[in-house]
C-alpha cells in the first residue's frame, strides 16, 4: 500500500450516548484512531467496553453522537440514506457473531446477495459467488440453506459473502464466539486469507489466540483506548 | 433497485408468502371474495338491465305510444282543467295516411280491471284490453292457438276475447280454452284465440296475463264511454319513428286544440324515451351493486396490510442484515411491494375466474352478463391495491435503521 493512500478508516472524537438524562449510557467517550489499508486489527475489551457500538458506527450501520468519520476522506455525516447503502455495498464486509445468514435461502443465493445490491449481473453473480464459497472450502454446499449447515460452515458461507465484493474493509463481531477451536481456526484462516488480498480486516474478540493472529491490538475500556499496540506477525 | 433482478425479488416473495400458507391464503381470500363479488354483482345489474331492455325490446321497435297527460285517463282527475282525454276521434285521425304517412296503424286502447271466471276458477288479469284488430299487428302478439278477431266483431261489439297464456293455465290448466265461454267482469265472453307467451319482461308486468276484446264491447259492457287509456301507435320501420312522432304531435295538438307552445294534455312516448328512463334506473342498481362490491375489496385490501406488516415485523432482522451488505432502501421498499402485489393478484386471478364462473349461473333470477371492463377493472384495482394497502408497510420495512433492525430479536 502507498503511503499517500488515506486511511481507510479515521474517527475524531466519537462519542455515542444510548438513552437520555438519569438513564443515558456513555458507550464510547471520545475514540479517536486512524487504520490504514491493509492492517488486520483486533478489538478486545471488557463487556460492555463499547466494542459493538464502535464497530457498528465503523459499519456505518449506527451514526455517533458526536465526533467525525472519514472512510477513504468521505466524510460519512455528509452522505444521505442511499450513499450509505452504497458505501457499505461497496466498501464494507459484514461477519457477525450470530452469523445472521438469510433463512430459506441457499448459501449460494446468500453470498449472491451482496453482489446483487451491487448490480451485478446473474451469471458473473454465480461465477463469483462460486469462487467466494470454494475459497472458504465450501463449493460443494452452495445448495444448501442456512439450516442444514452447521455453526462453523454458516460462519464461512457468512465469510464468504463478506470477501465476494472484495471490500475495502472487513467487520467481524466476534466471528468465533459461537465455535469451537477446530472452526475457529478455520474462520482465523479465513480472516488471514481475506486480509492477504488486501482488504483491512478489523476483529472484536474476547480470545488471546484470535488477537494473537492480528498485527495491531486496540483495548476498550469504557468507552475509551485504554491500548493501541501494533507488532509485526 | 439496481440490478436486483427478478428472480431475487420473486424469491423474496415467495419465500414471505409460503412462510406461512394458511395466513397467506386467507389473505389471498379476502381479495378474492372482494374481486369476484365486484365482478359477480356488476354482471347481475347489467344482467337486470338486460332484461329490462330486451323486455322493451319485445313490444317491438317501432312502437310509439300517446298517452294522455293532466288529468285524463286512468290517473287522477286533477291540475289541468281543459284536459281533454284521449279519444276514438283521436285515434282515427291518426290513421290518417294524408297528414301521417309515416304512421302505419294507431289503435285505442281502453284498459278496464276485473275477474274473470270459469266454472269455479278464476283468474284476474292486468288488464282487461278493449281495442281495435289492428292492435294485434302493432303490439306484436304472435296468436297461438285459435285466431284474432276481427274489425267485424269491433263493429259489432260482439263479446269475443283473445286470452294471455297466464289466463289459459289459471282458467283452464292445460284444457285447450278455444270456443270456451268465461265471465270477465260480469259478462259472458268467448275465447277465439290465446296469445304466445311473450316470458317475463323482467319488471313487476306479466304481459301475459291480459285479455284482448273488441273496444266498442269493453265500452259498452264494461268501462263506459270515457276517454282512451292510451293509443297504440306504430310506425312505418324503425327508421321513420322520429318522423311518425313528430306526425303524431301535429295531428294530437291539432285534435285537442293545444296552442303553440302551450302544455299539451298528452305524451308521445317511443322505445327510445322508454328505454332511456329504464336504463338510467339499472344504471343506478349497477352502481349500488358495484359499490357494496368495492367495500368488500376494501376489507380484502385492509387484510393486505395486516399481513404485510406482519411480514415485515417477522423480517425486521432479515431486513438488517440486508441493510448491512448493502441493500438500499429502494430495493427492500421493491421486494415488500412485489410480495403485497404478488398476494393481491393471487386474490384478483382467483376471483376474477369465481366470478366469471358464478356469473354462468343464473343469480338471484338475474342472468349475470359480466362485462369485459369489471374483470378488467376488478384485475387492476386487485393489483392496485396491493400497491397502495401495501405500500404503508413496505415502506416502513425500507425505513427501518439497520442497526434497529439488526438488534431486533
Ligand atoms: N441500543 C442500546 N441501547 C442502550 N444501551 C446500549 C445499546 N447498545 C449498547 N448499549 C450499551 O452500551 C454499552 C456498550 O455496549 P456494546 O454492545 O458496545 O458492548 P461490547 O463491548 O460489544 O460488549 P460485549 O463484549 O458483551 O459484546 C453497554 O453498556 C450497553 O449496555
Ligand atoms: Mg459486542
Amino acid at each position: 500500500m502507498s503511503q499517500f493512500a488515506p486511511p481507510v478508516v479515521k474517527i475524531e472524537g466519537i462519542t455515542k450516548v444510548f438513552g437520555q438524562g438519569e438513564t443515558a449510557v456513555h458507550a464510547l467517550r471520545g475514540v479517536s484512531l486512524e487504520i490504514e489499508q491493509g492492517e488486520f486489527v483486533a478489538i478486545m475489551g471488557a463487556s460492555g467496553s463499547g466494542k459493538t457500538t464502535l464497530m457498528n458506527i465503523l459499519g456505518c450501520l449506527d451514526i455517533p453522537t458526536e465526533g467525525d468519520y472519514w472512510i477513504r476522506n468521505l466524510n460519512v455525516a455528509d452522505l444521505d440514506e442511499e450513499q450509505l447503502s452504497v458505501v457499505r455495498s461497496q466498501l464494507i464486509g459484514f461477519v457477525f457473531q450470530s452469523f445472521n445468514l438469510i433463512p430459506r435461502t441457499s448459501a449460494a443465493q446468500n453470498v449472491e446477495l451482496p453482489l446483487a445490491y451491487q448490480g451485478v449481473s446473474l451469471s458473473e453473480r454465480r461465477k463469483r459467488a462460486l469462487a467466494a464459497l470454494e475459497s472458504v472450502g465450501l463449493g460443494d454446499r452452495g445448495r444448501h440453506e442456512p439450516q442444514e449447515l452447521s455453526g462453523g460452515q454458516q460462519q464461512r458461507v457468512a465469510i464468504a459473502r463478506a470477501l465476494v465484493t472484495n471490500p475495502a474493509m472487513v467487520l467481524a463481531d466476534e466471528p468465533t464466539g459461537a465455535l469451537d477451536t477446530q472452526s475457529t481456526k478455520e474462520i482465523l484462516e479465513l480472516l488471514h486469507k481475506i486480509n492477504a488480498m488486501g482488504s483491512t480486516v478489523i476483529v472484536i474478540t474476547h480470545e488471546e489466540e484470535v488477537a494473537r493472529a492480528a498485527r495491531r491490538m486496540i483495548r476498550l475500556r469504557d468507552g475509551q483506548v485504554v491500548e493501541d499496540t501494533k507488532w509485526v506477525a | 433497485m439496481g440490478g436486483l433482478g427478478l428472480r431475487e425479488v420473486w424469491r423474496f416473495a415467495a419465500r414471505g408468502i409460503t412462510a406461512n400458507r394458511m395466513r397467506s391464503s386467507l389473505t389471498v381470500l379476502g381479495v378474492l371474495i372482494g374481486v369476484s363479488s365486484v365482478i359477480v354483482l356488476t354482471a347481475v345489474g347489467n344482467g337486470s338491465a338486460l332484461a329490462v331492455k330486451q323486455g322493451i325490446e319485445k313490444l317491438g321497435t317501432n312502437s310509439i305510444l300517446v298517452m294522455s297527460s293532466g288529468g285524463a285517463g286512468r290517473f287522477s282527475r286533477s291540475s289541468n282543467s281543459n284536459a281533454k282525454g284521449l279519444t276514438i276521434a283521436d285515434a282515427k285521425a291518426l290513421n290518417d295516411p294524408a297528414t301521417a304517412p309515416d304512421v302505419k296503424m294507431a289503435a285505442p286502447i281502453l284498459n278496464a280491471s276485473g275477474t274473470c271466471t270459469y266454472g269455479n276458477l278464476s283468474s284476474t288479469p292486468q288488464n282487461i284490453t278493449g281495442t281495435w284488430a289492428s292492435y294485434f299487428e302493432a303490439s306484436n302478439s304472435p296468436i297461438d292457438k285459435g285466431y284474432y278477431w276481427s274489425n267485424d266483431d269491433v263493429v259489432a261489439g260482439r263479446p269475443v276475447v283473445i286470452i294471455g297464456t297466464t289466463v289459459a293455465t289459471d282458467l283452464f290448466g292445460t284444457d285447450s280454452p278455444l270456443n270456451e265461454v268465461i265471465r270477465c267482469k260480469g259478462q259472458s265472453v268467448t275465447v277465439v284465440g290465446v296469445m304466445k307467451s311473450k316470458g317475463s319482461t323482467g319488471g313487476f308486468q306479466d304481459a301475459d296475463s291480459i285479455v284482448i276484446a273488441p273496444i266498442t264491447f269493453v265500452q259498452r259492457s264494461m268501462s263506459g264511454y270515457g276517454s282512451l287509456s292510451q293509443i297504440q301507435v306504430e310506425a312505418t320501420n324503425a327508421s321513420t319513428t322520429t318522423a311518425a312522432m313528430d306526425e303524431v304531435t301535429t295531428i294530437m295538438s291539432a285534435q285537442h286544440k293545444i296552442k303553440a307552445g302551450a302544455n299539451a294534455d298528452y305524451r308521445v312516448l317511443n322505445q327510445a324515451s322508454i328505454l332511456a328512463s329504464s336504463t338510467t334506473s339499472s344504471h343506478t342498481l349497477t352502481v349500488l351493486l358495484a359499490a357494496i362490491a368495492a367495500i368488500s375489496l376494501l376489507v380484502g385490501g385492509i387484510g393486505i396490510t395486516n399481513i404485510m406488516l406482519v411480514s415485515v415485523t417477522e423480517r425486521t432482522r432479515e431486513i438488517g442484515i440486508r441493510k448491512a451488505i448493502g441493500a438500499p432502501k429502494s430495493a427492500i421498499l421493491t421486494q415488500f411491494l412485489i410480495e403485497a402485489m404478488l398476494l393481491s393478484l393471487m386474490g384478483g386471478i382467483s376471483g376474477v375466474a369465481l366470478g366469471v364462473g358464478i356469473s354462468h349461473f343464473t343469480v338471484l333470477g338475474v342472468k349475470p352478463v359480466v362485462s369485459l371492463t369489471s374483470v378488467l377493472l376488478a384485475f387492476i384495482v386487485s393489483a392496485l391495491v396491493g400497491l397502495i394497502f401495501g405500500g404503508w408497510p413496505a415502506n416502513r420495512a425500507a425505513s427501518l435503521r439497520p442497526i434497529e433492525a439488526l438488534r431486533y430479536e
